[in-house]
């Protein structure tokens, strides 16, 4: 059913759709993973062309999805997304920071069927969250957390570490205990975006992230089953690369607002690459027989050390666009693998965090260099920093 | 003997927040629940596919042992269920 070409007969069908509604969000945080030109996208998708999306992306096999942005509450149509995904046959997800999350619309959320909701909790403070996402929102972030309970949706937090929260991990750990969350995300930054921009003010040294997980295994032992907790590292810190979206064009695929078809969130930054648009192709045409999707697929495009590597069908080289971010060339080895030959970006950058860290006497101290908060002024400034061309 | 969670007079239902369907592009049962989903072929998909929060393991057994004739499944079907059960995927409903 999967078509005839002798490719598509090779590859899987995706599992994982990531509908991107709208890059519009309240909140302003510096680590967002949201491309940082994300003011120069074209106009957002119609509820009628999401709906269509949708279609598309179950009858291609996708099971899971996520409903993200942006704050995917910004669109006033989300409702109808929600109800169309159920009766879709999705297992769908709402990510949100919580922000515009009323009784109201939650009602209609579990009405329609949408299936759980991942809060995201900038830190356990106020102060903390309220500075990295430039907002005032804890409390409301609370009160969310407390309707997301009362319509039985399963808690499933997720918290963003990074240098300026990860020595909070204790009151993150209560936090998330007293919320009666059964999940929780400890998800350290991965430096990508708006992220990358603030490396320096992120990235946090070794020996915090010790500390951090050892507190963490610690609770973990102490709480059981009660709450599964995950706790992702910092992949500068791993001398092997992720497995980065379990491979290009494998499982997961990602729309943006206007569009736009991608297999992870990051790839529209690489160059020399098209994507294509829902505008202009179905999605099954996209996943199995866009050069885009097929570009990475495989190891054909793999070079040294990745191709003649053991481990190459284990992480498929990593991440493409970090390896694009740091070594200037897609096809690299994700330069966080130490048999890179491009691996000391990587070190570099965590000897500087080493360094940081001693100087840093306090958690706001932020350094010389201003952290750039995710706003659409400094997405117009960052893009004409990226495409000289195009101004 | 490990512990027994699930016993023949059982009602077995799905965990909260997981949902059993047919999924067409797998040909293949499958559970979904956050972040996740488990394919469920052939016999553990026909047994998932009973547990309806009323039925027993027992009724759940005895159903089976109906569609496919001729065939002893009490002690698969149970081991399956505490599997299942192990797993997080069911439980037995308390009333």
């Amino acid at each position: 059913m999967q078509g005839a070409g002798s490719v598509q007969s090779k590859i899987n069908n995706p599992l994982w759709l990531l509908a991107e509604v709208t890059y519009k969000c309240p909140l302003h945080c510096v680590f967002c993973y949201n491309p940082v030109d994300y003011t120069q996208y074209g106009p957002e998708l119609s509820t009628e062309e999401w709906l269509r999306v949708l279609r598309e992306g179950r009858e291609i096999g996708c099971t899971q999805l996520g409903f993200s942005g942006g704050e995917p509450l910004m669109r006033d149509d989300l409702e109808i997304m929600v109800a169309e995904a159920r009766k879709l046959g999705y297992y769908s997800n709402l990510i949100t920071s919580g922000v515009g999350l009323t009784e109201k619309r939650i009602s209609a959320f579990k009405q329609g069927g949408l299936d759980h909701i991942q809060l995201s909790f900038q830190d356990s403070t106020r102060e903390i969250n309220d500075f990295i996402s430039s907002t005032k929102t804890f409390e409301l972030k609370s009160k969310v957390a407390k309707l997301i309970k009362q319509h039985e949706y399963p808690m499933v937090l997720n918290v963003v570490l990074h240098r300026m929260n990860i020595d909070h991990i204790q009151q993150i750990l209560e936090m998330a205990e007293a919320m009666g969350a059964e999940y929780l995300e400890l998800a350290n930054t991965q430096y990508y975006a708006w992220a990358l921009v603030n490396r320096d003010q992120l990235l946090p040294s070794r020996e915090q992230l010790e500390r951090a997980e050892e507190i963490t295994n610690q609770f973990r032992a102490r709480i059981g089953d009660r709450m599964k907790i995950y706790f992702v590292v910092p992949d500068y810190y791993a001398t092997r690369p992720k497995a980065c979206m379990n491979g290009w064009g494998s499982v997961f695929v990602t729309i943006q607002s206007d569009g736009t078809v991608l297999p992870c969130h990051e790839a529209r930054m690489l160059p020399g690459m098209t994507f294509p648009s829902v505008r202009e192709h179905d999605l099954r045409w996209i996943w199995y027989d866009s050069p885009g999707f097929n570009h990475f697929r495989g190891d054909e495009w793999m070079k040294e050390p990745c191709r003649t590597c053991p481990e190459k069908t284990k992480d498929f080289g990593g991440c493409r666009c970090q390896a694009y971010m740091l070594t200037g060339d897609a096809a690299n080895a994700d330069p966080v693998c130490d048999l890179s030959p491009h691996h000391d970006v990587v070190t570099a950058a965590v000897a500087k965090a080493q360094q940081a860290q001693t100087k840093a006497a306090t958690a706001k101290n932020t350094a010389a260099q201003p952290i750039v908060f995710r706003d659409d002024k400094n997405s117009r400034k960052l893009s004409q920093k990226a495409q000289p061309e195009t101004t | 003997m490990a512990e027994r969670n699930i016993e023949l007079n059982s009602v077995i239902e799905l965990q909260r927040h997981f949902r059993f369907q047919w999924e067409p592009a797998q040909q293949a049962h499958v559970l979904l629940y956050p972040e996740g989903m488990v394919k469920l072929p052939g016999s553990a998909g026909e047994i998932m596919k009973r547990v309806d929060g009323v039925a027993t393991a027992e009724a759940i057994v005895l159903d089976l042992e109906k569609a496919f004739p001729g065939v002893e499944l009490r002690q698969d079907v149970m081991e399956f269920l505490e599997v299942a059960y192990a797993r997080g995927w069911i439980r037995a409903k308390q009333d």
